[in-house]
């Protein structure tokens, strides 16, 4: 399992599903215009801030409310490196996991972290490294499930995979 | 092992699950939403043909019911040929109402059963017994290729709730103030029983109200033991045979709460969390643009009753609009026989097609910055009814409806006292 480098983006507890990806772009379609609209919700900019490989982090229930697939979609589309938050809110998790997004539950990583931190995600560890502080923060490593998902890229090539072997 | 278990249990084909085991369960009954035309996509991405059982997967067009937009005509013009060519036994097209209602009233949600549906309020169906949760629309492609999914077998939570509920307090109140003292991320993994003696003897439709917002608090799923009032709404809908799994006495809860709501007052969820919640003598007396009474948690026949019997032979507030959206048809057509509806549009509201609109902010009452709505639904997270700039208080229909007439916040207590 490769490792994550990016600048940290820092958030709060309960960000939910709406301020990632606000009820009104649900009709969009368009992977570029999904992006567009990433955390726009919990902050206009941003977009405009945030580039490809960065990182998320944030408090307890990261991704609560809706079930909606574009929550994860925005974060896949707008190239996010790596969600570490506290928790997760369990339908973004499952959802963020089957589009192949790296997400990591680390206890305590908002106080380990400021804005604009360089961070070093290491999944099959389960660790963050701060490099700007050199601090290493332990979080919890995902069921064996959840990484043979990630490892797939997904849980979409890991199914045609089996549906190919259905016929 | 706890009848949450049980369900994982049998669904996996296993005598016995435990905590944090990952099983593969056959779901007995899956749900689409209008939302989620993902989910086809991803269906043909994966490799999928047919569906797993044409008479266990249905659509629901509730969230954009009747379309308000070309975008969302075409995602139910799509939807409605996957039916046609899948060949499935159930749809709800736009002239039925919010899947949670639907469902049950269609005779598909039973005890004991897993219902999987693409709406995080699948947890209402804890109210019938039945093992419901939510997924995003790769989840429910996985299901619509195979019938089956993989779930963590959740820590169970008990709650329990004691007592009788003064006059003029509903069982939305009853959740909100759970939700306050606990907080929103109470239950983020865990599964959450409601017990207790005002549990035992509550009606379908409260029911559903409590299961409806433990999603609010995290929960994969909800649980309530069914009871008389339960089965009989289930045998009236379907023959499908069905047993009652009962938790095992020696069961260990990871934790347990108890509440007595003998004394609750109407609660209030204050801008914009689900766990910000006052009761309503300490809630700000804010001038209302917007109430509303509708969507899965607030729009059955008891809560428009709750508004009509505030609201009858009145006006509502000249600067404020009330919307009603029944949940679903069946329960606008019962309104209506009984009268409600007619007090209510004489009243000053106005009714839309049963569905979720204005509850996501899609269309059929969504708020301008600045206005501030008082509402019988679910979520007050900013933007979710519309602008960012709006306020959305969560109250039970009865504080709506006297927030509609007053203008105000207000103790929905204090409107038809020495008035009569």
């Amino acid at each position: 399992m490769h490792n994550v480098t990016g600048k940290a983006f820092v958030f709060g507890h309960n960000i939910d599903t709406d301020q990632i990806y606000p009820g009104r772009y649900l009709e969009l379609v368009d992977p570029q215009e999904i992006a567009s609209h990433c955390m726009e919700g919990a902050d206009p900019t941003f977009v405009q801030r945030f580039s490809p490989g960065d990182i998320i982090v944030a408090g307890r229930n990261f991704g609560c409310g809706s079930s909606r697939e574009h929550a994860a979609i925005t974060l896949l589309h707008a190239g996010v490196g790596a969600v570490v938050a506290e928790s997760f809110a369990r339908i973004f998790y499952r959802n963020a996991i089957n589009l192949g997004i790296t997400v990591l539950v680390c206890p305590g990583i908002t106080k380990e972290v400021n804005e604009g931190d360089i961070l070093e995600v290491n999944l099959g560890e389960g660790l963050v490294i701060n490099k700007t502080t050199g601090k290493t923060i332990t979080g919890e490593k995902l069921s064996d499930y959840a990484l043979e998902i990630l490892a797939h890229g997904g849980i979409k090539p890991l199914f045609r995979k089996i549906t190919a072997q259905m016929e | 092992m706890h009848a949450i278990e049980k369900i994982l249990a049998r669904a996996s084909g296993k005598d016995t699950v435990t905590t944090g085991e990952i099983v593969k369960a056959k779901v007995d009954f899956a749900e689409v939403n209008d939302l989620y035309l993902q989910t086809i996509y991803s269906f043909y991405e994966m490799g999928g043909k047919k569906v797993w059982d044409k008479d266990k997967l249905c659509f629901v067009f509730d969230h954009y019911a009747p379309a308000p937009t070309i975008k969302s005509a075409q995602i139910h013009k799509e939807m409605r040929q996957f039916v046609q060519e899948q060949g499935l036994t159930h749809h709800f097209d736009i002239n039925t109402g919010v899947c949670h209602q639907v469902m049950p009233e269609a005779g598909v949600v039973w005890p004991g059963m897993i219902l999987v549906a693409t709406d995080s309020h699948t947890t209402t169906h804890g109210a019938f017994g039945a093992f419901g949760t939510g997924v995003g629309a790769t989840d429910m492609a996985t299901i619509m290729i195979s019938g089956e999914l993989w779930f963590r077998v959740p820590e169970i939570i008990k709650i329990e709730i004691n007592g009788q509920l003064p006059e003029g307090v509903m069982a939305k109140d009853v959740i909100l103030y759970i939700l306050g003292k606990l907080g929103a991320d109470a239950a983020v993994y865990k599964a959450i029983e409601f017990c207790g003696s005002y549990v035992e003897n509550l009606g379908v439709a409260e029911r559903m109200v409590i299961c409806n917002m433990a999603v609010e608090m995290g929960a994969k799923t909800a649980y309530m033991v069914p009871n008389q009032q339960v089965l009989e709404y289930v045998k009236a809908r379907t023959n499908r045979p069905f047993d009652i799994l009962e938790t095992d006495p020696d069961f260990k809860y990871a934790e347990s709460y108890v509440f007595d709501i003998s004394q609750l007052s109407p609660q209030v969820a204050v801008p914009h969390s689900v766990d910000n919640v006052v009761p309503i003598e300490e809630a700000p007396s804010v001038k209302v643009d917007q109430a509303f009474i509708g969507a899965c948690t607030g729009g059955r026949v008891e809560d428009i009753k709750a508004a009509a019997d505030l609201l009858r032979g009145k006006k509502i507030h000249p600067h404020t609009r009330l919307v009603v959206i029944p949940a679903s048809n069946e329960v606008f057509l019962e309104a209506n026989k009984l009268g409600y509806v007619e007090d209510l549009i004489k009243a000053g509201a106005t009714f839309s097609t049963p569905g979720c609109g204005p509850c996501l902010g899609a269309h059929e009452g969504v708020l301008a910055s600045g206005e501030v709505c008082v509402t019988a639904s679910n979520r007050n997270f900013p933007g979710r009814m519309g602008s960012t700039g709006a306020s959305v208080y969560l109250a039970s229909p009865a504080t709506a409806a006297a927030a509609a007439l007053t203008g105000h916040l207000v103790d929905p207590r204090t409107i038809n006292k020495g008035v009569e």
